[in-house]
């Protein structure tokens, strides 16, 4: 079949990198094209030119045989392409209605006709297969529906080619089931996708082509019927990757974090935390498992001092902590990497050597007297990103030019770095290439083996299941189980995550019993 | 005797909502620009000095073309004009709003003040001229009115006199605020103003120009506080003064908070600030014990108190004050 997209010799410099080097890719319609690379690697970049929000410094853009100049986005849309972005590109006071047809809304005289819009959205959905509400404001829909919003404003304006920047980075895996369905139907239509991930599973599942890049540059364009996880892992890498986290037994010692009965609210003010009782020992790792929403976000926040308790208490090391200033407790010795690397991570226009002392900058060798000791503050930066193998021009780059992944490492970097006794790791992981997570696993075992303790926060089962090694599961506010990680499975923790079983016994049962009648 | 005495304080009563509703008209003018600029995500401090340049342009066109509704006219151009040039400081050169804003409010009454001098050869006052004409509007004759003698004797005794005579900008401003509402809240042109003032590069990502909704919606803003600076001068007065806004675009400003960015809630907000205004005149010829500077300071202490949560939410535009930059994806 004849290409819809073909891109040749695209080549994009920013100061000091080459984010693409000469990158040719075809695309065609009715498949699901999968965009694989490391953390900078160019992928969200080639996306960019394609939609015309960059401008290539050479190369040249195909759109059904004809050369079209991307000048900016109205070019892309004209030509029916559409981009959901790596970070969503919704307003959030708006509704879902308004929100697809901004730009190119339906008219009546010189008014909006919100009638014939929602109509427009109702049609779209139905026909494939995306439930939305059209008349919810943005800011109170679930993530995987913000989603669909996303996918419709680009149906909404026709679009045949349909890019999605790792579009199950933030989705629970009921969402990304959902997700495959919706596109593989949008395939079926003729649709063209491409998709960016840097999870191989869902590359095997739902693409059918995969191209490879490394450095900017096209490594491989190959089937994913003839590949296997492990090869695209090397390919992308440029060596072997060991998917699976190799670890010892572990060695708990003594107790570092405890709550007793904690309560607390969300931010609509309704409770999210009804009773949680959970200890951390020394030499540990312990995992929450659990589906976005019920009261992960709002357990590191209490955790962290960021979010009141309401009620029960915390203790850090021994001593209660429960109305201690996040400040305090950092030097107590408690480390977090939040889940949102945006808003609590990092200050995105400070440069990554200031992002990485965030929590040391008025301590020594830093700080000396009221100065800022910017040679150490250097050579600091230097270090970790050697260390963490960031990509980044250089320390004095601002956080906001790095790529998605770069900008994670930079703050795992941080974290890990100040050598916490308690490390909070929310989603530690998110949007980190194969590589980085490999190196990532590697570190929180190493912090365990030395005696640290470790609370890992993640919605994906697969990283629970193998860094873990007791593993607490929360639904509806409440940890509902605590179980060693030698008697966890994917099917104990999804009944236990969907609160089909209130214990852990009850869920051992039930996947007996379904075994025995299976 | 106690006719006159009801008769006395229904004309106080009166006599007080009509001048709430000439103090209020100069605010609602520079409230609803406020709510065009932010909205759009740009912060017009500079309000005031624009409702200056207005009032002085208003009677620089009365005096020399002799008819004060050109005067209005270019009041508006150069409204909209003097808007634009900050518009380009901020959007284009991406300055800091709130910086910007003080400089031109310093900007516009340091000229003024020359021109004044320069084309009148006068310091402090301009020479009088041709002020706007009153309109009479009978809302008592409506057609059928009479039909029904309780209506009839509340319009008479209430709305007749409180409405049914002034001077063209006070029915225009409360016209105006339907309208921005309308515009803002019901037209693809609203929706792609406050898209623009929340969320830049979403809007810019499905096409729509950010620099060019901003650079509209700051030009309308001026040619709205121009309006507001025309109607002191023209409107309620006969020639310009030094200074005559006194900080009125920064009332405009509060009213347009407490209005929460909305026109008609800046529209009432300007009218209860409008009110407290008059309440303060009043005090003053019947010498209240209240101290005017009591009514002078409420605006503010109100504007402050939702600021804060207590009285209902203020939130702005997200991206308000932020300058956009397109490069920065
Ligand atoms: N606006 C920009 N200014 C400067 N450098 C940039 C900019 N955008 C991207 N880069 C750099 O270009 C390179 C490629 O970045 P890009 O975002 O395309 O990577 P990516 O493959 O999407 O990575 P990830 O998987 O981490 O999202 C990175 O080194 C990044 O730092
Ligand atoms: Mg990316």
């Amino acid at each position: 079949m004849e290409p819809i997209v073909r891109l040749v010799g695209i080549t994009k410099r920013f100061p000091g990198v080459l984010a693409n080097d000469g990158i040719d890719l075809e695309i065609t319609p009715g498949t699901i094209h999968a965009l694989l690379g490391e953390n900078g690697a160019g992928k969200t970049t080639l996306m960019n030119i394609l939609y015309g929000l960059y401008q290539p410094d050479s190369g040249e853009v195909f759109i059904r045989g004809q050369k079209v100049r991307v000048t900016d986005p109205n070019v892309a849309i004209r030509r029916g392409i559409g981009m959901v972005h790596q970070h969503f590109m919704l307003i959030p006071p708006f509704t879902v209605a308004e929100n697809i047809v901004l730009g190119s809304e339906p008219r009546r005289g010189v008014s909006l006709d919100l009638k014939r819009a929602v109509a427009a959205v109702e049609e779209l959905s139905a026909r494939y297969g995306l439930k939305v509400d059209p008349l919810a404001r943005v800011e109170s829909i679930s993530v995987g529906m913000q989603q669909r919003v996303e996918i419709l404003k680009a149906l909404y304006r026709g679009a045949e080619v349909l890019i999605l920047d790792e579009p199950t980075a933030v989705l629970t895996p009921q969402e990304v089931r959902e997700l495959k369905v919706i596109l593989d139907s949008l395939a079926a239509q003729g649709k063209a996708i491409i998709f960016i991930t840097h999870k191989l599973k869902e590359i095997m599942a739902m693409a059918q082509v995969v191209t490879v890049i490394r450095r900017g540059r096209v490594v491989k364009t190959l089937p994913t019927s003839e590949t296997t996880p492990a090869e695209l892992a090397s390919l992308m890498v440029g060596r072997e990757v060991i998917l699976e986290v190799e670890k010892g037994p572990s060695r708990p010692g003594e107790e570092v974090l405890r709550l007793e009965n904690v309560t607390a609210n969300n931010n609509r003010r309704l409770p999210a935390l009804r009773g949680v009782d959970l200890t951390v020992r020394r030499g540990e790792i312990l995992g929450i498992a659990g589906v976005d929403g019920n009261g992960q976000s709002e357990l590191v926040e209490v955790l962290t001092g960021l979010r009141p308790a309401t009620g029960g208490r915390v203790f850090l090391k021994g001593k209660e902590v429960t109305r201690t200033r996040t400040r305090q407790r950092i030097r107590a010795g408690l480390g977090h990497i939040p889940e949102d690397r945006h808003k609590r991570g990092l200050i995105l226009d400070f440069s990554v050597a200031e992002n990485l002392i965030l929590a040391t900058y008025d301590r020594r060798p830093f700080a000396s007297g009221i100065n800022l000791n910017q040679g150490e503050v250097r050579k600091h930066a230097e270090r970790l990103v050697r260390e963490f193998d960031v990509r980044t021009p250089s320390t004095e780059t601002a956080a906001r030019s790095l790529s998605g992944g770069n900008q994670q490492k930079v703050i795992v970097a941080r974290e890990i770095d100040r050598d916490p006794d308690v490390l909070i790791a929310a989603q530690p992981t998110r949007g980190l290439d194969v590589g980085a997570i490999e190196f990532v696993h590697e570190r929180l075992v190493a912090e365990r083996d030395r005696g640290k303790a470790v609370l890992l926060v993640s919605f994906e089962l697969d990283e629970i299941l193998s860094l873990s090694d007791r593993i607490a599961v929360m639904y509806e506010g409440r940890v509902v189980a605590v179980l060693p990680a030698g008697e966890a499975s994917e099917d104990i923790l999804g009944l236990l995550m969907s609160g089909a079983a209130r214990s852990a016994d009850e869920a051992r049962a039930a996947v007996e019993g379904g075994n025995r009648v299976g | 005797m106690s006719d006159f005495w009801s008769s006395l304080t229904l004309l106080f009563q009166v006599g007080l909502f009509v001048s709430a509703l000439r103090a209020a008209t100069p605010l609602i003018f520079a409230a609803l620009g406020g709510v065009f600029s932010e909205r759009s995500g740009v912060v017009n401090i500079a309000l005031d000095g624009i409702m200056l340049v207005g009032a002085f342009m208003a009677v620089m066109g009365s005096y020399f073309l002799k008819d004060p509704w050109l005067g209005l006219l270019i009041a508006l151009v150069s409204g909209a004009l003097f808007a634009l040039l900050f518009g380009v400081i901020v959007i284009r050169y991406r300055a800091d709003q709130v910086v910007t804003g003080v400089a031109f409010n310093m900007l516009a009454l340091g000229l003024t003040g020359f021109l004044l001098r320069l084309i009148f050869h006068h310091a402090g006052q301009s020479p009088m001229v041709a002020k706007l004409p009153d309109w009479v509007i009978p809302f008592n004759r409506f057609p059928g009115l009479s039909r029904f003698p309780a209506l009839q004797s509340f319009v008479d005794r209430w709305i007749q006199p409180v409405l049914g005579q002034h001077t063209p900008p006070v029915y225009l401003a409360i016209a105006a605020a339907f309208l921005a509402h309308y515009v803002l809240f019901r037209t693809p042109f609203g929706l792609r103003l406050r898209a623009v003032g929340e969320h830049p590069r979403a809007a810019d990502t499905v096409g729509v120009n950010v620099y060019a909704m901003r650079y509209l919606a700051v030009g309308l803003s001026g040619a709205l506080a121009g309006l507001g600076g025309a109607t002191l001068s023209l409107g309620l007065l006969s020639s310009f003064i030094e200074n005559m806004t006194s900080g009125r675009g920064f009332i405009a400003l509060a009213a347009m908070i407490f209005g929460k960015w909305t026109p008609l809630g800046a529209l009432g907000a300007c009218l209860l600030f409008g009110f407290f205004d008059a309440l303060q005149m009043l005090g003053q010829t019947l010498g209240f014990r209240v101290p005017r500077e009591f009514f002078l300071m409420l605006p503010y202490l109100l504007t402050m108190a939702v600021l804060a949560g207590v009285i209902g939410r203020a939130t702005p535009p997200a991206a308000d004050g932020k300058p956009y930059d397109k490069s920065h994806a």
